[in-house]
């Protein structure tokens, strides 16, 4: 027994996941247009103008379809959750300087990116309680294979 | 008793399989009259041999003497181009790929240095002293781990594969690799790792009833999360410290990697300084958006945990060169996530007739397993397969089978038969089956899609 009891601050200081329902997301809020001017400092040089993708991931603007030929998949068109998105820039982004993002920097920049998926209009604000309502096209996408073999099994 | 006679007779005594593949315990047999493995080099290296001089009894360096001692050995000089393949981020160096040689690797045991890296933002330099580990979530006391500590925790060692879920996947593309077989399907190393089953600390720290799912972070600048169901945790799932009897290196975790035996890559997280019980998966950027493969139905198949099983010929594989007809070894591995291997058969025409294998003992759960198999090549065009069948009875499938199941755009889990063709002058290179092949290639590489 070597462990070393760890503080309810301590957690929480350390504690950065996000869930899908919104468990987790911290204080604050962005708007839509300040996530604009945040993407255009941080995020476009390596994503590309309005999320259409250059040495980085295509975030937005799909045309093509899962079912197509060459389907891309997108925030708007394959993630099936939208406090992945907080998550994954507030942990990793960008990718110079991770972590640099203040938690109203990573709503704004989520609630543009979700703009730019028309999943939320130009004025919504993203904070803890309206992100994780916000409805993803794709949540029903997947296959659980984890599960499926386990009830075969 | 001539070579010709000798083919002959050994090719009527131990065919076993069209093409000339003879039987596996042949070297066991006749090992002596095999003696004469004909030679087998890389196309490149080929090129670059010098004709030496005659030569003396004594050579050079047993004219003086060596070199003293060294802290840390390194490979001969002479052996400079067994390196990994980094393919990165142009933009950002951190993130890529570096892949394994194994074309260029005998046994089954991946030296540290050659061990395949995937980094989404580089390496992180940790100083153990200030590396922690928390656990925390539905346990019923959250406890930090100093390295120290777990350095005092009883130890358990094993040797296993670990495969990135990304590995071989230009085998989606419509056109075959170009790439030496490593250099395409080196993205899976085996490693003897030891540390601190994780159910030794889950039982410190508690297991509340709800929890169902352990989500793992590192401690990289991507700080990467991970979920991993619970019963995987409790079973086999260890923290490891040591990676072939040394610290594990940077590249591969220092100081702290999990370890999920037969799960891909992505799930042994390296840096590990967090581990939080949940009743539910996180749902990670790396578990939604990637890491999970679209279907053609544009459905997504996800928590595709475990490595199926897959075998590599690695010799004679791509690049390489037969100097003539004659004897030669076919050797490769097989691994999978789901056990041992209990089974691996190669084809010399293309999958018309098959011959099993010798695996070399022991042969280990979840890791590689070498192979072996006398081959006659009698100068014309061969077309050289490997299949690999596991302790569950799954037998790995063909590429058209893989595709016909999966379509081609799943990005992961690639694990159908490799073939290589050797053409009339002996050189070795990737082809698909006849079936599979199609032209124009119109179609964009994948093999640049590591973000």
């Amino acid at each position: 027994m070597l462990g070393h009891p760890a503080s309810p601050e301590e957690v929480a200081s350390w504690d950065s996941s996000v869930f899908p329902d919104g468990e987790g997301l911290p204080e604050g809020q962005g708007s839509v247009a300040e996530g604009e001017k945040i993407y255009q400092q941080q995020c476009q040089v390596c994503h590309g103008d309005n999320g259409l993708g250059q040495s980085a991931d295509q975030l937005a603007g799909a045309q093509m379809a899962l079912t197509s030929e060459y389907p891309e998949q997108t925030i708007g068109s394959y993630w099936p959750y939208a406090t992945t998105v907080f998550d994954m820039v507030r942990r990793s982004m960008p990718m110079t300087a991770p972590g640099s993002l203040t938690d109203n920097e990573v709503y704004a920049v989520t609630a543009y990116l979700l703009y730019l998926n028309k999943l939320i209009d130009k004025d919504d604000v993203m904070n803890a309680s309206s992100l994780p309502k916000v409805k993803m096209p794709n949540e029903a996408g997947f296959i659980n294979i984890y599960e499926a073999e386990r009830k075969t099994n | 008793m001539n070579d010709k006679n000798n083919d002959k007779s050994l090719l009527e005594e131990f065919q076993i399989a069209g093409n000339g593949l003879l039987d596996r315990r042949l070297f066991l047999k006749r090992g002596l009259q095999l003696s004469a493995i004909s030679t087998l080099a890389s196309s490149t290296a080929l090129a670059n041999d010098e004709t030496s001089d005659a030569i003396s009894s004594r050579q050079p360096w047993m004219n003086q003497p060596g070199k003293p001692f060294s802290l840390y050995g390194q490979p001969s000089a002479y052996e400079d181009r067994v390196v990994r393949f980094p393919t990165q981020n142009e933009l950002v160096p951190g993130n890529g790929v570096s892949w394994t040689p194994l074309h260029l690797m005998e046994g089954t045991i991946t030296p540290n240095g050659l061990h395949y890296e995937r980094h989404h933002n580089g390496v992180p330099q940790i100083d153990p002293k200030q590396h922690k580990l928390l656990m925390h979530g539905l346990v019923k006391r959250d406890l930090f781990f100093s390295i120290d500590d777990l350095l005092r925790y009883p130890m358990q060692s094993k040797i296993c594969f670990i495969e990135c879920g990304g590995n071989s996947n230009a085998g989606w593309n419509k056109q075959p690799s170009r790439s030496e077989a490593g250099y395409f399907n080196g993205m899976a190393s085996n490693s003897e790792w030891t540390g601190v089953p994780l159910s030794v600390l889950l039982d410190e720290t508690g297991i509340k009833k709800q929890a169902k799912w352990i989500i793992a972070e590192g401690a990289d600048a991507f700080a990467m999360q991970m979920s991993i169901p619970i019963e995987k945790a409790m079973d086999d799932a260890f923290l490891a410290l040591y990676q072939n009897g040394e610290r594990i290196r940077p590249e591969n975790g220092y100081p702290l990697r999990l370890i999920v035996p037969g799960y891909e890559g992505v799930l042994n997280v390296k840096w590990l300084r967090r581990l939080k019980l949940s009743n539910r998966p996180i749902m990670a950027r790396n578990e939604t958006s990637k890491y999970t493969e679209l279907l053609p139905s544009g459905k997504a198949r996800q928590f595709t945990f475990f490595i199926e099983a897959k075998s590599l010929i690695t010799s004679p594989s791509a690049h390489m060169l037969l100097s003539k007809p004659g004897y030669y070894q076919i050797t490769g591995l097989a691994w999978s996530g789901r056990g041992k291997i209990t089974k691996v058969e190669v084809s010399a025409d293309a999958g018309a007739s098959w011959a099993e294998a010798e695996l070399q003992g022991p042969v280990l759960d979840r890791a590689f397993t070498r192979f072996r198999l006398p081959w006659h090549w009698n100068g014309n065009v061969a077309v050289l397969k490997s299949r690999a069948t596991d302790e569950t009875g799954y037998v790995q499938p063909e590429r058209s089978e893989l595709i016909k199941q999966r379509g081609r755009k799943g990005f992961f889990h690639y694990n159908a038969i490799t073939n290589w063709q050797v053409d009339k002058d002996g050189f070795v290179s990737h082809v698909y089956d006849k079936q599979d092949n199609e032209t124009p290639n119109t179609d964009i590489s994948i093999d640049s899609g590591w973000d």
